[in-house]
């Protein structure tokens, strides 16, 4: 210790120098005036004559990355083809999203790096409820376009506190509205457990339920950590109760293990699981996957089979759907490696929805253009129902279908329904029709 | 004279701070506080395992204590910055008493397991407890104190608030170190039954070391609460725990400035192989596994080259310089380097030697 005091403490001069070395130059944030017509200038941080550079966090690694990790390689996916068919008025779309392992610390650091560093133009599909909680209000606070947040959660729909912040896919009190009406019309009077996250997304669906399904179904309410995979007591509680259904607002991993637990229990209620924990090429992966480890062999599609969920976008299976065949075919072109699954899917239409609102929020766009284009609102496209979007309504889509998964695909059962998140707002059918993809796959 | 150095070496390394951090960009102001926040919790594991010879591994839960004990107080009680820190490095100092009597029975890969359970467990505290904010934690927003105008860079005052908190903490722990603290440290360190002959209370000295480096990681806990705007379990798993230790050995176990290089390593490689891997367009599920790797591969090579950490090479490497110029008065003379402690996990067959 002695020496290092001599030697130590000076040489702390040099760590702290080691820092200046590291510090390369902060980019710089070009604030250029908004036009429609001319030369495409550097309009906003993040913009330049040639590009778009946007950021995101996303779970490449950790619990929640199966499944989801391919979200934003997806997204990119569309990205290529649109910067392939001459980008947004000219200008390629550069996306960087940054790997913050479903942890709300890593998020802050990764989205401080985005936008401080890297100077997004804006953060797109951040992925996770506790995890984008954590940076809403530093992006808010510096004015950065935050928008289709990869979580149903209904807080994103806040534009008097959060006015840069937008949702995206159907939120979890409307879908949880829907499923419990479907809920209370197929198995009234029976016994009804829920199996849910302990954060705001299992609340939030369960809020939805709670708004349909009569109480004195509900047998039991069990809910999980997500950090903590062990939940048998959660399953064997579930059975203990007797409930006949099973109302499970989980992520695919959490699915799988209900199912699997279930398995061991011989338990076998009806599933009924959210649309983010039912894709059914990622629950028969990790269903194999798990029942490996423990030294079982399992069938993946087998053990999914009649699972009741939900969709907000067309089902894969049906590849008459010109959506499906758009997506299908960017995905094999730009992105062959990956299964043509829910989450594939559903980061090509984010993708394409952040397409549309950028080629609405002018040529050359500052950062506000952007919001004020969602807030006029955009046109369906992929989702089956429409946006809420508006100068007072921040939440995406409003509707989904009922299916239920049939040897590893989603069958539609019954009609859209739409609905909106009020306790007392009616779950009524849509009579409108989805738009086809357009030829040219470009907004 | 050894307090008036440090004061003046400390002095003209805040002056450097500040400069560098008025020149750079808010992100890297950012870093910079980040860096800061673990140079307190390695400075005071390095004090820890290099000098009182006793292992931790639950260092990380020491800090968990010290970002919820902060979160709490300035959410429910609004008391000012200063004094939450103060507190959140008691609150944490108690817990470190509390496991440090507890640890003073116990050696080397035991003293281990018993900490690595406290790393494990704390952190699950939050899901249990609804008042500590469960898996999303608690959000906790500061603002930049009036003087200094309402256009300051929060990053940057983010960056001298922490920057400020680790040089003092380094000049004390250095200090204490030089004291008869840090001397009977060391004797109980090398021969706990000569300390004890030579009338040394060696139980109270080991529980000592783990209040000072339990009131450190306290800190850097509360500054890593205000930095990041969020504390969560997530922040505060095993990972972390035994990173810090890491980044103690990496630096050079025992050495302050040693705390600093594990430091500056732990936060800027990851990052920096990120921005170099995504660049190279490299495909996803290879580039979001490379900084994991990387961080592991400089691990290796610096165990490898540097026996004694960064903090040795940079001495081995600055030795034939050092010797040409005249030494101080008074100085000793330089030994070769070598293990300046003994690791803990050698201590048993030593012990059994005896």
């Amino acid at each position: 210790m002695n020496r290092s005091h001599r030697v130590g403490l000076p040489a702390l001069a040099v760590a702290a120098l080691a820092m200046v070395v590291s510090a390369c130059s902060s980019g710089s944030s070009g604030s250029g005036s908004k036009s429609t017509s001319g030369a495409l200038t550097a309009s906003a941080p993040g913009i330049t004559a040639t590009t778009i550079t946007i950021g995101s966090h996303q779970p490449l690694t950790g619990v929640a990355a199966p499944g989801y990790d391919e979200i934003a390689p997806a997204s990119n996916a569309y990205f290529d083809y649109v910067n392939a068919h001459g980008g947004i008025y000219g200008r390629k779309i550069v996306y960087k999203y940054l790997d913050d392992k479903y942890d709300p610390t890593s998020t802050v650091s990764v989205v401080k790096q985005l936008v401080l560093q890297d100077n997004v133009y804006a953060i797109f599909d951040g992925l996770g409820t506790p995890t984008h909680l954590a940076v809403a209000p530093f992006l808010n606070s510096e004015k950065v376009p935050d928008v289709f947040v990869a979580s149903g959660c209904e807080c994103w729909n806040s534009p008097s506190t959060w006015p840069e912040t937008f949702g995206w896919q159907l939120d979890y009190v409307r879908e949880g509205k829907i499923l419990g009406t479907y809920i209370k019309q197929h198995f009234a009077g029976q016994k009804i457990g829920y199996f849910y996250q302990d954060d705001e997304f299992g609340k939030d669906g369960v809020k939805g339920l709670d708004d349909e399904i009569p109480q004195a179904d509900v047998v039991s309410r069990q809910s999980y950590d997500p950090t903590n995979i062990n939940v048998g007591p959660q399953v064997a509680a579930l059975k203990a109760s007797g409930a006949k259904v099973v109302v499970s607002f989980t992520v695919p991993a959490f699915t799988a293990l209900l199912r699997l637990n279930s398995l061991k229990l011989g338990f076998s209620p009806t599933l009924v699981v959210s649309d983010v924990g039912s894709d059914p090429i990622t629950l028969a992966g990790l269903l194999e996957a798990y029942a490996k480890q423990g030294g079982a062999t399992v069938s993946g599609n087998q053990l999914t089979q009649g699972i009741i969920t939900d969709g907000y976008m067309p089902t894969l299976g049906d590849t008459s759907n010109s959506w499906v065949a758009l997506f299908k075919k960017i995905h094999d072109k730009y992105l062959p490696k990956l299964p043509f699954d829910g989450n594939v899917a559903f980061g090509e239409a984010v993708a394409y929805t952040f397409v549309q609102a950028m080629l609405k929020a002018g040529k050359n766009p500052a950062r506000a253009d952007l919001v004020k284009a969602i807030e006029s609102g955009l046109p369906q496209g992929p989702a089956v129902a429409p946006y809420a979007y508006s100068a007072s309504d921040h939440a995406g889509m409003t509707g989904a279908f009922i299916g239920v998964i049939k040897n590893g695909v989603i069958v539609k059962e019954g009609p859209v329904q739409v609905t909106n998140t009020s306790a007392t707002g009616a779950v009524q059918s849509y009579t409108g029709t989805q738009p086809t993809a357009p030829s040219s796959g470009m907004p | 004279m050894t307090l008036v150095r440090h004061v003046a070496t400390a002095a003209v390394l805040a002056v450097l701070l500040v400069i560098i951090s008025s020149t750079v960009s808010p992100f890297r102001d950012y870093q910079m506080a980040e860096v800061a926040c673990y140079v307190a919790a390695v400075a005071g594991l390095t004090v820890l395992v290099g000098l009182s010879g006793q292992i931790s591994l639950g260092n990380g839960a020491f800090m968990a204590i010290g970002a919820y004990a902060a979160a709490l107080l300035l959410l429910h009680l609004h008391w000012p910055l200063a004094v939450v820190l103060v507190a959140a490095l008691a609150v944490a100092a108690a817990g470190g008493a509390v496991v440090g009597v507890a640890a003073a029975r116990l050696r080397g890969p035991y003293l281990a397991g018993a900490t690595l359970i406290l790393a494990v467990a704390l952190p699950s505290l939050a899901l249990r407890y609804g008042l500590l904010g469960g898996d999303q934690g608690l959000t906790v927003v500061i603002n930049s104190p009036g003087f200094l105008g309402p256009s300051f860079s929060l990053t940057r005052w983010q960056a001298w608030l922490t920057c400020g908190c680790a040089l003092i903490t380094l000049v004390l722990l250095a200090n204490l170190a030089r004291s008869r603290v840090g001397r009977s440290w060391r004797a109980a360190r090398d021969d706990e039954v000569a300390a004890a002959l030579a009338g040394l209370n060696v139980a109270r000295l080991r529980v000592l070391a783990f209040v000072v480096s339990a009131a450190c990681a306290g800190l850097a806990g509360a500054l890593l609460a205000v930095t990041t705007s969020i504390v969560s379990p997530g922040a505060f798993t095993v990972t972390l725990s035994i990173g810090l230790l890491t980044a103690a050995v990496l630096g050079g176990l025992g050495t302050l400035p040693g705390a600093v290089w594990g430091s500056l390593v732990l936060v800027l490689v990851p990052t920096y192989v990120t921005d170099v891997a995504s660049s190279h367009g490299l495909s996803s599920s290879v580039g979001s596994n490379i900084p994991v790797a990387a961080y592991g591969v400089v691990l290796v090579v610096v165990m490898l080259t540097f026996p004694d950490g960064i903090q040795g090479g940079v001495h081995r490497l600055s030795r034939p310089l050092a010797s040409r110029l005249p030494a101080w008065p008074g100085a000793p003379r330089r030994r070769p380097p070598g293990p300046q402690f003994r690791a803990p996990a050698s201590e048993h067959q030593e012990e059994g030697s005896l």
